[in-house]
C-alpha cells in the first residue's frame, strides 16, 4: 500500500500561497498502473512531485505525507527521505527527453554518472547495453549524444533510465504526449510489459483518457486541486459516478462514431478564488443549490470506488444524464 | 465546379549536411491532390511528425517556396511558377492559423492590435470599420469585443487564446484557412470546442479548411477528404469518412491501429518502430517498404504509382 496522506501543496508566488493539491487522501495498491487524469493545472504533475519527494521552491509540501510501503533498517520511508531511494527505489520518466537529457554528454555516461564511484561502470554499461535491447533499441544507441537520436528513441532511453534498475515505483509525467501515435503505442506496450514482468506500480499522467483505458489497472481524476474520482479503471470507463469523469471519457470523438461531441465548456475555477462548495459545480449539468454551498465529501461509494460529488449514486443510475450532456450546462435548469 | 485545393508533381527537396556528405531530404516528393467541390469543404492531412504535412502547409501558404510542381487554390495559382496574385490579394483569400497560440501572439503587445493590423493593412478598413470587422469576427468565434480589448496573451487561456487567432484569421473573409495542428496544444477537454467551431464556421459561415493534423480522430469527425502523408510521399487520399472505415494503405492501417481509443484494447503485439528518418527519404521504391508487413522486392526498387479505386481514392501501393 502506499498511503497519501492528507497532502496539502502549495507554490509560493509574489501574490501569495496558492494550493495546487489540496487535501488528497488515498490509499493505493501496489504493483499496478495507476492512471492519473484531468485537466492543465488540475495538480496532476504536482502531486507526482510530491510523490516523488522533489520539492523545491516555490513548491512546498504544507501539510500531510507518502508512506511508500517499504522501510529502511525498520523506519519506514516517508517524504522526507525518499531522496536517498531516487532511481533505486522511486524513478522518474519525464515528458521531454530533449530538455531531460544532457546534449553534449553522451548517453553512456548519462546512465552512471550518479553512481557510487566504487561501481564498476563497465559492468553496469554492459547490463545497460543488454537491457536497452529489451526496449528494441540497438545497443549502441547508448554511445550516442542526444540529437542523434529521434525523438522515440530518445523516450525509449528515458524509460530504459527509469526502469533499469527496477524500482518499486516509478512515476512517468506524460511521457507519450510528444510522441507520433505509432511511436507512442509501440512506447506504451514495451511500459506495459515491464511493468508486468516487475510487478513495479507505476503512476502514469496524461491527460489522454485513451490511453489511460489501454494501460491502466486503476484510474485517478484530479480536478481544480482536488481528487475527484478513484477506483478500479474498467468500472470508471463503464459506470463513472463523477459527471466530470463522464464528460472526460465522452468528450472525445472515435472513428466510426458520427455522434455530435462536445467539450467540457467554460474553464476551471481559478485557485485564488474563495472556493466554496463542489469546484465542479459552475461546469456540471447537474449542480443544485445543495452543490454552491456544500463540498462533497470524497468517499467510497462502492468497494475500492470513491467519488466526491454529491449525486455519485443517481448518477451511475439514471441513463437520461447522458442526453442532458449534449446540452450545454447553461442552458440546463437544476434538478 | 470550383478547385478548392489542386497541387500537381509539387516537390520541396531541403539539403542537409555539409559540402562532402550533403543529404537531400524531400520533404514533398511528388504530391497530387486534387479537391473540387461547390461547397465548402474540411481538407485534413494526416501524417507523424516528418511526414510532410507541415511543409505543404507552408507550401499553400507561401511561406516556402516549392523546389518544382504547382498549387492552385480556389483557381488561383498560389506557388510554382506562373502568374500569382499579390500578396495583399492572396492573404484576403488564404489565412493561417498556428499550433501555438502563445507563440503566435508576443506578450509585449495587446491581442486586438494583431486584430486591428489585419483589418487594416490587409482588408484595407479604416479604424472604425477595423472595430465592427473585429467584433464580428470575435463574435463568430463565441467572444466579446469588449473582454478581449486592451488584454495581453497572458490573460487567456489556451483555448480562448486559439479561438481570438482564429478570429484573426477570419477578419479578411478568407476562401481557405489552413490550420497546422490548431488544437494540439490545448486541453484534451476544451479541443472538441474549437473543432466544433470549425464545423459551425464551414456550414454557416461556407469557409473551407485545411487541417494539418496528426490526430486521426479529430479528423474523421471533421473532414470531408484526407489525405495521408508518410516522409514526404501521398500514401492515401479520397473520401474522409471511406477511407477511415475501410483503410487500403498498411501505412494508414497502422495509423489506425495505434490510436489509444476507449472501449477497444490493443493486441499486446509489438511494432515496427521507424528507423533513422533521413535514411528513408532516401528510399528509391516505396518509402514504407521495410516496416511494411506486405513489403516484397518490387517494393524497394519501384516507386508505387497512384492506384484510383472505384470509391474515388488514391492508393499508393503496389498491392492495392
Amino acid at each position: 500500500m502506499i498511503r497519501l496522506n492528507n497532502i496539502v501543496a502549495t507554490y509560493t508566488t509574489t501574490r501569495g500561497e496558492v494550493s495546487a493539491v489540496d487535501g488528497v487522501n488515498l490509499e493505493i495498491p501496489t504493483g499496478k498502473i495507476i492512471g492519473i487524469a484531468g485537466e492543465s493545472g488540475c495538480g496532476k504533475s504536482t502531486l507526482l512531485k510530491v510523490i516523488y519527494g522533489d520539492l523545491i521552491y516555490p513548491l512546498a509540501l504544507k501539510t500531510g505525507s507518502v508512506q511508500y510501503g517499504f522501510d529502511s533498517f525498520g523506519q519506514e520511508v516517508t517524504t522526507s527521505d525518499i531522496k536517498e531511494y531516487w532511481f533505486k527505489r522511486i524513478s522518474y520518466i519525464p515528458q521531454s527527453s530533449m530538455s531531460s537529457l544532457n546534449p553534449v554528454i553522451r548517453i553512456n555516461k548519462q546512465f552512471t554518472d550518479h553512481l557510487d564511484p566504487s561501481t564498476d561502470k563497465a559492468k553496469v554499461l554492459e547490463d545497460v547495453r543488454a537491457y536497452v535491447q529489451k526496449l528494441d533499441l540497438p545497443p549502441e544507441a547508448i554511445d550516442a549524444y542526444p540529437h542523434q537520436l529521434s525523438g522515440g528513441m530518445r523516450q525509449r532511453i528515458m524509460v530504459a533510465m527509469g526502469t533499469f534498475f527496477n524500482p518499486d515505483i516509478i512515476l512517468a509525467d506524460e511521457p507519450t504526449t510528444a510522441l507520433d501515435v505509432v511511436v507512442q503505442k509501440g512506447i506504451l506496450l514495451l511500459l506495459m510489459g515491464l511493468q508486468e514482468e516487475t510487478k513495479s506500480t507505476i503512476f502514469f499522467v496524461s491527460h489522454d483518457m485513451g490511453v489511460h483505458y489501454q494501460i491502466t489497472h486503476k484510474m485517478l481524476i484530479m480536478y481544480a486541486a482536488k481528487v475527484v474520482e478513484f477506483g478500479d479503471s474498467d468500472i470508471i470507463f463503464t459506470e463513472p459516478l463523477h459527471p466530470y469523469t463522464r464528460m472526460l471519457i465522452e468528450s472525445l470523438p472515435t472513428i466510426g462514431d458520427d455522434h455530435l461531441r462536445t467539450g467540457v465548456s467554460g474553464r476551471p475555477p481559478s485557485l485564488w478564488e474563495d472556493l466554496t462548495g463542489c469546484r465542479f459545480a459552475p461546469r456540471c449539468p447537474l449542480a443544485t443549490e445543495l452543490c454552491q454551498t456544500t463540498e462533497p465529501e470524497f468517499k467510497e461509494y462502492r468497494r475500492g470506488h470513491f467519488a466526491a460529488c454529491h449525486y455519485a449514486e443517481n448518477t451511475y443510475q439514471s441513463s437520461e444524464i447522458a442526453i442532458l450532456y449534449d446540452h450545454h450546462p447553461q442552458n440546463q435548469s437544476p434538478e | 465546379m470550383t478547385i478548392i485545393l489542386k497541387t500537381s508533381h509539387l516537390n520541396k527537396v531541403y539539403k542537409l549536411g555539409g559540402f562532402f556528405n550533403r543529404i537531400k531530404i524531400n520533404a514533398l516528393d511528388d504530391v497530387n491532390l486534387t479537391v473540387e467541390s461547390d461547397e465548402p469543404v474540411i481538407i485534413s492531412v494526416v501524417g507523424e511528425s516528418g511526414s510532410g504535412k507541415t511543409t505543404l502547409a507552408k507550401v499553400i501558404l507561401r511561406l516556402v517556396e516549392p523546389t518544382s510542381g504547382s498549387a492552385h487554390v480556389y483557381d488561383r495559382l498560389v506557388a510554382g511558377k506562373g502568374d500569382k496574385p499579390s500578396n495583399r490579394e492572396f492573404l484576403n483569400s488564404v489565412q493561417p492559423i498556428f499550433q501555438n497560440p502563445f507563440e503566435a501572439f508576443s506578450s509585449h503587445r495587446t491581442v486586438d492590435t494583431y486584430l486591428s493590423d489585419t483589418a487594416v493593412r490587409v482588408t484595407k478598413l479604416s479604424k472604425t470599420e477595423a472595430v465592427d470587422a473585429m467584433t464580428e469576427a470575435l463574435h463568430l468565434v463565441g467572444l466579446d469585443y469588449r473582454d478581449v480589448r486592451g488584454k495581453y496573451s497572458n490573460q487567456f487561456s489556451g483555448g480562448e487564446l486559439q479561438r481570438v487567432s482564429i478570429a484573426r484569421a477570419l477578419i479578411p473573409h478568407p476562401e481557405i484557412i489552413v490550420a497546422d495542428e490548431p488544437v494540439s496544444m490545448i486541453d484534451a477537454s476544451l479541443r472538441m470546442n474549437i473543432i466544433n467551431l470549425f464545423l459551425s464556421l464551414k456550414e454557416e459561415y461556407k469557409r473551407s479548411f485545411l487541417y494539418i493534423t496528426h490526430d486521426l480522430a479529430t479528423a474523421y469527425y471533421i473532414s470531408d477528404y484526407i489525405a495521408v502523408m508518410y516522409r514526404g510521399s501521398i500514401v492515401e487520399f479520397g473520401d474522409a469518412k471511406a477511407i477511415l472505415a475501410d483503410p487500403q494503405h498498411p501505412y494508414t492501417q497502422l495509423l489506425l491501429d495505434s490510436i489509444p481509443e476507449i472501449g477497444k484494447k490493443w493486441q499486446r503485439k509489438r511494432i515496427a518502430l521507424a528507423d533513422i528518418e533521413a535514411k528513408e527519404f532516401q528510399f528509391t521504391g516505396c518509402r514504407y517498404c521495410n516496416r511494411c508487413p506486405i513489403a516484397e522486392d518490387k517494393c524497394v526498387t519501384e516507386r508505387p504509382p497512384a492506384v484510383k479505386k472505384v470509391d474515388g481514392r488514391d492508393v499508393y501501393c503496389h498491392f492495392a
